[in-house]
């Protein structure tokens, strides 16, 4: 599974891209979209909504179930990737191009994965 | 600890995702993903491992007494090699499984069930035989392949000269790649397709050699995510969901398997005095999201019924789902709300099937 240098990651396989604008995209790994198979459906938060870390912000569905998206870090919506609506697909296509939403929040990068953690950690699993 | 099916080792050799189902480790969808392999049933061919499913054969001088007893459907004018669908009720007219006979002959009948019930039909028929007949589980015997598709016919006859023509017919001891089956035109996809079942030792040999046959029409291995997804649209009903101890066959609008003309068979008076109140309906969401099964149905305030199954329909591209609800709401284009994780979806209640070939 494609891991993304540079990302942040959480063990719920959630991605974090940090801009260089202090803000930051979220998205669901190459893992995540593989093991949940084709997605049909994605509901997202609103424009201004709070994210809680740790708590679902988003949810996703393929053909046979549904899941939560958990946010990574605290913070604020500022926008949301109103394309995947139309074409949740492209999460599968290409999962770390497919941002969900756009924050701006406190990011504690010592409380999250980088690729070299989240690759040992998607090895752990899959041993 | 799941059983396997004689097909576990190809399953894993061609990726496919196992997860457990009805007491077997089963592929919910191979490397293409249900997507795939649905259009592929849809538009080519799929080939589904459905080995499971029970299979039940009822045999002596008293065969049909006993079947006609413990059935609701009538098989008293049947053919030899043809095949008949029913609900076999317990004394409350609810639904201990519904199942498909296969008429052998005039002493002999082949019954297929769910692999989820097939202990339970088993120890019923034994509890409620009489007479002369003797009741065998072979389950554990026999393997099943499902071909399914607009170009199933074209497969298979390069491999078998003996295909049954008419849709619900098989022929037993048939030879298809040297290797002896029964084969039959059934399936539970809503396109025309044959289901085949051999001995488990043949089953891996047989998959081997459909795949290799199909490659060039399009022919893609199918799992049972594809299997829920096609028999919803096509709005064949599904034990568990659309049916289960406590729903009659006559609510969930099966009454064309239900012959209460009949000499007695169980759980027949109960369904004669049956007030009839709430019908299986399909519905189509017409808000954002996708309901699925157990989500309560609202017209308004007053909550009307449940959902049995749901998902996003990959040929209508829309989300669908099939309801219980009281009658009287039953009128295609009724809108309802469905509750979905806490919020309400519009939908509307069409007419089933939502496909058909």
């Amino acid at each position: 599974m494609k891991v993304i240098e540079n990302y942040f990651y959480t063990k719920s396989h959630e991605w974090i891209q940090l801009l260089e604008d202090g803000t930051a995209l979220i998205g669901l790994s190459d893992y995540a979209q593989n093991e949940l198979g084709d997605l049909v459906f994605v509901n997202l938060p609103e424009v201004g909504d709070d994210l809680i870390v740790g708590e679902m912000f988003a949810d996703v569905e393929s053909v046979k179930a549904v899941s939560d998206v958990f946010a990574p870090i605290n913070g604020k919506v500022l926008e949301i990737n109103e394309e995947l609506l139309d074409a949740p697909q492209k999460i599968n296509e290409d999962p770390y191009g497919a941002w969900f939403v756009k924050v701006e929040g406190d990011v504690k990068p010592e409380t999250l994965l980088d690729a070299t953690a989240y690759q040992e950690y998607l090895t752990e699993l899959e041993a | 600890m799941e059983l396997k099916t004689p097909l576990y080792e190809t399953h894993l050799s061609i990726k496919g995702k196992m997860v457990p189902f009805a007491g077997y480790l089963m592929p919910v969808q191979y490397e293409h993903g249900i997507l795939a392999e649905h259009k592929a049933v849809r538009e080519q061919c799929g080939l589904f491992d459905v080995s499971h499913m029970g299979e039940i054969v009822c045999s002596g001088k008293d065969a049909l007494l006993n079947i006609n007893y413990l059935l609701s459907n009538d098989f008293t004018e049947m053919e030899a090699g043809s095949c008949r669908y029913s609900p076999m009720c317990n004394e409350q007219g609810g639904v201990v499984d519904d199942l498909i006979v296969y008429k052998l002959n005039d002493e002999a009948y082949f019954i297929v069930v769910n692999a989820s019930n097939k202990d339970k039909d088993y120890a019923w028929m034994k509890a409620h035989q009489h007479g002369n007949v003797e009741f065998k589980d072979l389950s554990g015997d026999i393997a099943q392949l499902a071909l399914q598709g607009p170009k199933a016919e074209a497969i298979l006859s390069r491999l078998c000269t003996e295909l049954p023509d008419k849709y619900y017919s098989f022929k037993a001891n048939v030879d298809v790649g040297g290797l002896k089956a029964l084969v039959s035109r059934t399936g539970y996809t809503g396109e025309d397709g044959f289901e085949i079942y051999l001995a488990n030792k043949d089953a891996a040999a047989l998959w081997e050699m459909l795949m290799q046959e199909g490659q060039a029409d399009g022919l893609l291995p199918c799992g049972l995510g594809a299997r829920d997804t096609l028999r919803l649209e096509a709005a064949m009903p599904l034990y568990g969901h659309e049916m289960n101890d406590e729903i009659t066959p006559l609510e969930t609008n099966l009454k064309f398997a239900v012959k209460l003309n009949k000499a007695a068979f169980i759980g027949k008076e109960a369904l004669l005095t049956q007030t009839v109140k709430r019908t299986r309906v399909g519905l189509k969401v017409i808000g954002r999201g996708i309901v699925r099964e157990a989500m309560p149905v609202y017209k308004e305030d007053q909550k009307i019924g449940v959902t049995t199954s749901g998902t996003m329909s990959p040929t209508l591209n829309a989300a669908i789902a099939m309801a219980l609800i009281d009658k009287e709401y039953k009128e295609m284009g009724t809108k309802v709300e469905v509750e979905v994780r806490g919020r309400r979806v519009e939908a509307e209640i069409v007419r089933l099937p939502f496909y058909k070939k």
